[in-house]
């Protein structure tokens, strides 16, 4: 009976410690989140030699133990508190063999932990071309421990990191060094405070940059009580520390590493001229980004479509097969449509995901963020922040989950709260509509009135997106250190494996995370507008049936009606002219009724969907919110489209054909009927210019997405940012509606 | 010549110079920005800003702002004499 082994996977960033874990773990890998915080947390089980089984942790990457953000404390916390039930019994440092030197520096830290420790040095298939060579041998002597040399692009090394892990009770847990040395005076008075505490941790722990977890505020409590030094002082030893570290592994270093200097100049350097040249630079990624929102935009259209028709067609048949009532609605309508909903999002989110994961694993991220940066830098916004953006104007989804690279917790989550501004394909259907409504369609200077509103709407969305990241830049007081450091890693050609797991993950993640509550506000959304109180609502087949027959049809539909059944007549004359069909007039006068006879059912189920949803619930909800919207020249109809339009934006259209009794396949007769709308008060058109940029507006501000809000949710692992851009962004669009609504009016 | 990191030409190289405790933050230290390191500059960003550095063998980017505190002698570039 073998207890599972704790591994803890530690490394710089850069060192290819995703691959390690990758091949360590394979699809045995679940990724969530530390309890309370955003930091991701990886972990994954891995079967070693003679039955025994690990569990690994990823921790996130760290350059040292000494932190300066919350992703490397939890790598520290993690070490240090032997109460963990992650609490590593080893710990594998993952080094890569041109970087050694600084690697080494966090490996003879985590060994003054005395936790026993491997050395992996990780990318050992560039050793011969970068002319390094290795006396690995003396090299495990020296730093006492065990190193695996490994490769994980030729796959080479893994299976001898394995049996070092089984036979990690054979590890020595001696320290490198002894750095108490350089202030035995500070240190001896440290000890005799807390005797039973091990000096290393006392250290890390007090001289820890970021306070969260409850061990460490206990110590530091404790500590008043002796001889404190003041924070320069506790930086001077830190920086003494570092020099010390240094020196020991250069001495080491000089024995058993070897670089044959001629061989080591090469593409990077040619690669980083080209690629972060002033001109040369911002077209390639210029190129880059419109190939990755050409993906998302174009693309995934197919896919999309396909899951589209897919699950209408599966609501449909769920219809047609099961008895009607209730819960077939429930699944046909509500869980159907609603997961419909998840799924539609996959071919966007992996798409962007696949190029982020390519841009990210070749090292061409950092050359972004260092064209960027300047640029960004006033708006609060890191280099990376680029992406999000440019992805949000195909979905917002993957773009806020894009934000996960930015390091800096500040400018993540203000990219997170600007980047649903950008105009998303969403809200496309929306737009094209309206201006087709009320936008007239003359040109000047060659271009289209209609094409330069859209244009504009773009332009609208990027500039609330700027300003308010500006603005929030200067209002959200969150503590994140000002410096910019950031290395730029070595060209690779990103892994396969690696690339194919970020997509899996991601998309993987928004399923199960943002899903459920997508699922939940589907379901909601679809009883409210499925029910009503109302005998109305009971009654509404008959009602309509009664007025059918007593009023005939709507004006409109009958209008329709006759139009279509002229074209069909028409369409039967010709082909009998052209002598397609041989038809008698009685079998024309036989088609044609027949062909009434469908028309006016079906608008008769139109009519009845109408009236059911206006006594709906939602549609109860649309007549109370009818005095708030009214002011920004909406009725209660468009009232009813607003509130469905929460699912998604491009669910205003479909509603608002429900409402007016049209089929919402039928684009051109929905914008008829929109045209033939009349505002009661005024008796003018209802979708006017004045109302109609009032919408236009309302929709390029309002935070109408709830799958937005869910992810929002995800990512910062708490309500009150999705809440606060809910009530911001909808507030804002409100406000800006109304103004234009009462100038333009 | 004394100088700092935000004054080298791309390709140019010094080595820096002892500098007070607080100057620079633990993480570019660690980075291998420490006195008697030697700095090359590799490229600056289009706008003077990030600069691109290779110190200690570690390729890093730092605001110009960081670069100007970082003090150097520099190296006479023999190859290009």
């Amino acid at each position: 009976m073998s207890k599972q082994i704790n591994v803890a996977l530690i490394g710089n960033p850069n060192t290819g410690k995703t691959s390690v874990f990758n091949q360590l773990t394979g699809l045995n890998q679940k990724v969530g989140n530390y309890p309370g915080i955003t930091v991701e947390k990886k972990e994954g089980i891995c079967k070693l030699p003679r039955g025994v089984k690990a569990h690994i942790i990823d921790l996130p990457g760290t350059y040292s133990l000494n932190t300066t953000s919350l992703d490397e404390s939890v790598a520290v916390e993690l070490l240090l508190n032997k109460n963990d039930k992650d609490h590593p019994d080893l710990a594998i440092v993952i080094s890569d063999v041109e970087n050694l030197k600084r690697n080494l520096l966090l490996f003879t830290q985590i060994k003054d932990l005395k936790i026993p420790a491997i050395l992996v040095i990780n990318m050992a298939d560039r050793m011969v071309r970068k002319g390094i060579s290795l006396d690995i041998a003396l090299l495990e002597k020296k730093l006492d421990t065990k190193i695996a040399l490994v490769s994980t692009r030729k796959k080479t090394g893994i299976d001898r990191l394995k049996v070092l892990i089984a036979d990690y009770k054979n590890l020595s847990i001696k320290p490198n060094l002894d750095m108490t040395v350089i202030a035995p005076e500070y240190f001896k008075s440290l000890q005799e405070t807390f005797p039973n505490e091990d000096l290393y941790k006392l250290w890390l722990v007090i001289t820890q940059d970021v306070n969260f977890m409850p061990l460490e505020k206990n110590l530091v409590k404790d500590a008043s009580s002796f001889n404190t030094k003041s924070k320069s002082e506790l930086k001077r030893l830190q920086q003494k520390e570092t020099i010390k570290r240094y020196q020991f592994i250069n001495s080491i270093l000089k024995e058993t590493y070897k670089v044959d200097i001629n061989a080591a100049k090469g593409i990077k350097a040619t690669l980083d001229k080209i690629l972060t040249h002033k001109i040369f630079g911002y077209l390639i990624f210029f190129v880059i980004l419109m190939t990755i929102f050409q993906a998302i935009y174009d693309w995934s259209s197919v896919p999309m479509d396909f899951i589209d028709e897919t699950f209408a067609a599966a609501s449909e048949w769920v219809k047609t097969s099961f008895p009607p009532g209730m819960l077939t609605n429930l699944i046909a309508e509500g869980i159907l449509s609603g997961i419909g909903g998840i799924v539609i999002f996959i071919p966007q989110i992996a798409f962007l995901f696949l190029f982020i994961s390519l841009l990210e694993e070749s090292g061409y991220m950092s050359r972004v963020v260092f064209l960027m940066d300047r640029v960004m830098r006033p708006f609060g916004l890191s280099g990376k922040s680029i992406v999000p953006l440019i992805s949000g104007t195909a979905c917002a989804i993957p773009a806020v989950m894009a934000t996960r690279t930015i390091e800096n917790w500040k400018e993540r989550l203000i990219t997170i709260l600007v980047t649903p501004f950008t105009t998303c394909s969403a809200r496309l259907p929306v737009y094209l509509i309206i201006i087709a409504l009320v936008i007239p369609e003359g040109r000047i200077l060659g271009l289209g009135y209609q094409a330069m509103t859209l244009m504009l709407l773009y332009l609208i969305g990027f500039v609330a997106a700027i300003l308010s990241a500006m603005v929030l830049n200067k209002i959200l007081k969150i503590k994140s250190h000002t410096f910019f450091v950031m290395e730029m890693p070595n060209y690779k050609l990103p892994l396969f494996k690696n690339v194919a797991y970020t997509v899996w993950e991601k998309t993987k993640s928004f399923v199960f995370g943002a899903g459920k509550i997508i699922l939940a506000i589907s379901i909601i959304l679809w009883f409210l507008g499925s029910n009503g109180f109302t005998d109305n609502y009971e009654n509404a087949a008959s009602i309509i049936e009664n007025r059918i027959q007593e009023e005939g049809l709507s004006a409109f539909n009958q209008e329709n009606i006759a139009k279509d059944i002229r074209t069909y007549q028409n369409a039967l004359n010709d082909s009998i002219s052209k002598n397609v069909y041989d038809l008698t007039p009685q079998q024309v006068s036989d088609s044609v009724h027949n062909f009434k006879q469908e028309l006016h059912h079906k608008a008769k189920l139109q009519e009845i969907a109408s009236y059911k949803l206006e006594n709906s619930y939602i549609g109860n909800m649309g007549k109370a919110i009818e005095p708030m919207v009214q002011p920004l020249g909406y009725d209660w109809k468009i009232g009813i489209a607003l509130i469905t339009s929460f699912a998604a934006r491009e669910v205003f259209v479909s509603t608002l054909a429900t409402i007016y009794s049209v089929g919402s396949d039928e684009e051109d007769t929905i914008k008829n009927r929109m045209s033939a709308e009349v505002n009661a008060d005024t008796n003018k058109p209802l979708f006017n210019l004045a109302s109609g940029i009032s919408l236009l507006l309302f929709y390029a501000f309002a935070m109408q997405c709830m799958s937005t809000l869910a992810i929002v949710k995800r990512e910062t692992n708490s309500w009150k940012w999705p809440a606060a851009q809910l009530a911001f962004m909808s507030l804002f669009a409100y406000l800006v509606a109304l103004i234009a609504y009462q100038l333009l009016k | 010549m004394s100088t700092s990191i935000a004054h080298l030409k791309p390709g140019q190289k010094g080595v820096i110079k002892e500098f007070p405790d607080d100057l620079l933050p633990i993480k570019l230290l660690e980075l291998g920005c420490l006195p008697g390191n030697e700095v090359e500059l590799v490229q600056i960003a289009p706008f003077k800003d990030p600069i691109y550095i290779n110190v200690n063998g570690s390729h890093i980017a730092i605001r110009r702002s960081m670069a100007l505190k970082i003090e150097l002698d520099l190296i006479e570039d023999i190859q290009r004499v």
